[in-house]
């Protein structure tokens, strides 16, 4: 897959009128989205909020190549997804390390995948655990680590591959109120040394806010996006003491008047269902 | 301080300023104490159960001629094991049975690894498979005993037969339904992370269904053994199951007994070695899971 130079000032990340639709087990169709527009800059980060099962997730497979969309295009560094882009990196909301391996096995298994030596493999799974604070785990099994430890674990095993896009998929909502802003420090400590571009889904508002540079309010299903607001928090950002800043609240108060609607239709439907 | 634990409807609660070295050398004794009693009643089980059978057999309140009894079963096992029966030695026709049970165990499970791994990750290939694999498990495996005996003979290779599709059905049902279990996340994060589909299968496909093929080696290598000795009772020359067969034809119970019990003891070895196994190869895995032993 050449990536020519002509596309380089091109969007990370392009959805285009894309529509995705799915069969029920009874044989029906129903769509997921529905003219569903979104770009998002290299480098930029982008939250991605809206009512549970309207489709957040769908979005992120769209752009993974593990699902293909019904109608539109979907692009990654201005060329449309054909299978897996190598580029791309995924944090799971499920906990998704292997866990009959070690941290470091687990840390190393993109690098070894993609074919590197195992020399130069551990090498760089070392340093991706020291830089998440684990360096003296790394003969652990997944199952004695917490939850926040396992965490870490994945973003090293995701970081490791230096992606140029990063997909997350409610990654630290398994986690406690604490451990959680912990997570969502060192998630922007390891997004400032790569620049990645982040997709960053999530229904918990102030998780957006804080981390994200513009927030796309999506609509219940079929989703489609209902609004954008982007967040001028300069960074770097202090997070524990973010969310009681007034422009912080202020700024919660207007996009959940957008989001409250959503979430109401939403949990009707999917009650009616 | 003997008396420190205070019982109270099951939780233990400790009079204040206890030490920990205190409390743990109490919970020390209270779980030896435990491991003592579990021993004693089962001891005292196995005891009650031989002893009315001796007793009842010796009394004529059951007939000793078709139930026997334990001290003539000891009686018999001694002599086998000591002096074997007219054709062998006993060790031989262990080694027997046990070659035909582990050759089956081995291409059974070899096979239905393999066949399960395959299916499970090719829909189409289970889709048009899978009718004619419900219908070859639903032919009682013991049926094709004497078709075997009629293909490959009375030596090692009908035997084997047997044990191979006792074995082969039930790994395979297993490996398939493991692989199926494997976690979507799991799978989907390898993906992302670069694997090839050879690696998928290989290195999360697999280990991920490993738990399940486990189980079923287990049970399968008891029906490896069943195999062999089906398919010796229909026709031999060596074995346990011809031990069995032909105490059978002179009305020796004691001898059938015994041959149990002989078998019985190959089962739990087994088992207990392929219990090792697996804990060496799950060590990953959180150890309440693997704590049934206890």
């Amino acid at each position: 897959m050449g990536l020519a130079d002509v596309t380089d000032t091109s969007p990370a990340i392009e959805l285009i009128n894309v529509n995705r639709r799915f069969l029920s087990p009874d044989g029906k169709s129903f769509a997921t989205l529905s003219d569903f527009n979104i770009s998002v800059a290299r480098g930029e980060f982008v939250a991605l909020v809206g009512p549970t099962g309207c489709g957040k997730s769908t979005t992120l497979n769209l752009i993974t190549g593990l699902g293909k969309p019904s109608s539109g295009e979907v692009r990654v560094m201005g060329q449309p997804v054909n299978g897996i882009d190598p580029r791309i990196g995924f944090v799971f909301q499920a906990d998704a390390l292997f866990p009959w391996r070690t941290v470091i096995d687990n840390v190393v298994a993109g690098p070894l995948f993609r074919g590197r030596s195992r020399e130069d493999a551990y090498a760089a799974g070392r340093d991706w655990l020291a830089r998440v604070g684990l360096a003296k785990f790394e003969n652990h099994y997944p199952h004695q680590l917490s939850g926040g430890m396992r965490k870490r674990v994945a973003l090293a095993q995701t970081f490791i591959n230096g992606p140029e896009i990063l997909l997350m998929d409610e990654p630290f909502s398994a986690l406690d109120a604490q451990t959680r802003v912990l997570m969502h420090e060192e998630l922007l400590r390891l997004w400032s040394q790569t620049k990645a571009a982040v997709v960053f889904v999530t229904h918990d508002l102030e998780e957006a806010i804080a981390l994200a540079d513009k927030v796309y309010v999506l609509t219940a299903r079929p989703a489609t996006v209902k609004a954008v607001h982007t967040i001028d928090i300069p960074r770097p950002r202090v997070l524990s003491d973010l969310r009681y800043q007034p422009e912080f609240i202020e700024m919660s108060r207007r996009i959940w008047q957008d989001l409250k609607e959503e979430v109401k239709f939403g949990a009707d439907a999917s009650e009616a269902a | 301080m003997s008396n420190i634990a205070i019982g109270n409807g099951g939780a233990i609660v400790y009079p204040p300023g206890t030490s920990d070295a205190e409390i743990e050398a109490a919970a020390l004794r209270a779980a030896i104490r435990h491991g003592r009693l579990v021993i004693f009643w089962r001891l005292a089980i196995l005891a009650l159960l031989l002893g009315t059978w001796e007793v009842f057999a010796r009394y004529g309140i059951i007939d000793s001629f078709f139930y026997s009894y334990p001290s003539a079963i000891a009686d018999r096992l001694y002599e086998l094991v000591m002096e074997g029966t007219d054709e062998a030695p006993l060790y031989y026709h262990l080694y027997v049975t046990m070659e035909e049970a582990m050759i089956g165990f081995l291409f059974g499970s070899v096979f239905g690894i393999l066949f399960g791994v395959a299916l499970g990750r090719n829909r189409m290939m289970s889709d048009v498979l899978s009718v004619y694999i419900k219908v070859l498990n639903a032919i009682p495996r013991v049926v094709l005993a004497p078709i075997f005996i009629l293909l490959f003979g009375f030596g090692l290779w009908s035997k084997v037969a047997l044990s191979f599709v006792m074995v082969f059905f039930v790994v395979f049902s297993n490996a398939f339904q493991g692989v199926r279990e494997a976690d979507r996340a799991m799978i989907a994060n390898a993906q992302i992370l670069g694997a090839s589909k050879w690696a998928l299968t290989r290195s999360v496909i697999i280990p991920s269904a490993m738990s399940w093929i486990f189980a079923s080696l287990h049970i399968s290598f008891g029906f490896a053994i069943v195999g062999a000795i089906v398919g010796e009772f229909i026709g031999s020359r060596y074995g346990i199951g011809f031990i069995i067969q032909t105490a059978r034809g002179v009305h020796d119970t004691a001898e059938m007994y015994a041959a149990i019990v002989i078998i019985v003891v190959v089962v739990l070895g087994a088992e207990w070695v392929m219990t090792r196994i697996e804990e060496r190869l799950a060590r990953w895995r959180p150890p309440a899971m693997n704590d049934t032993n206890g």
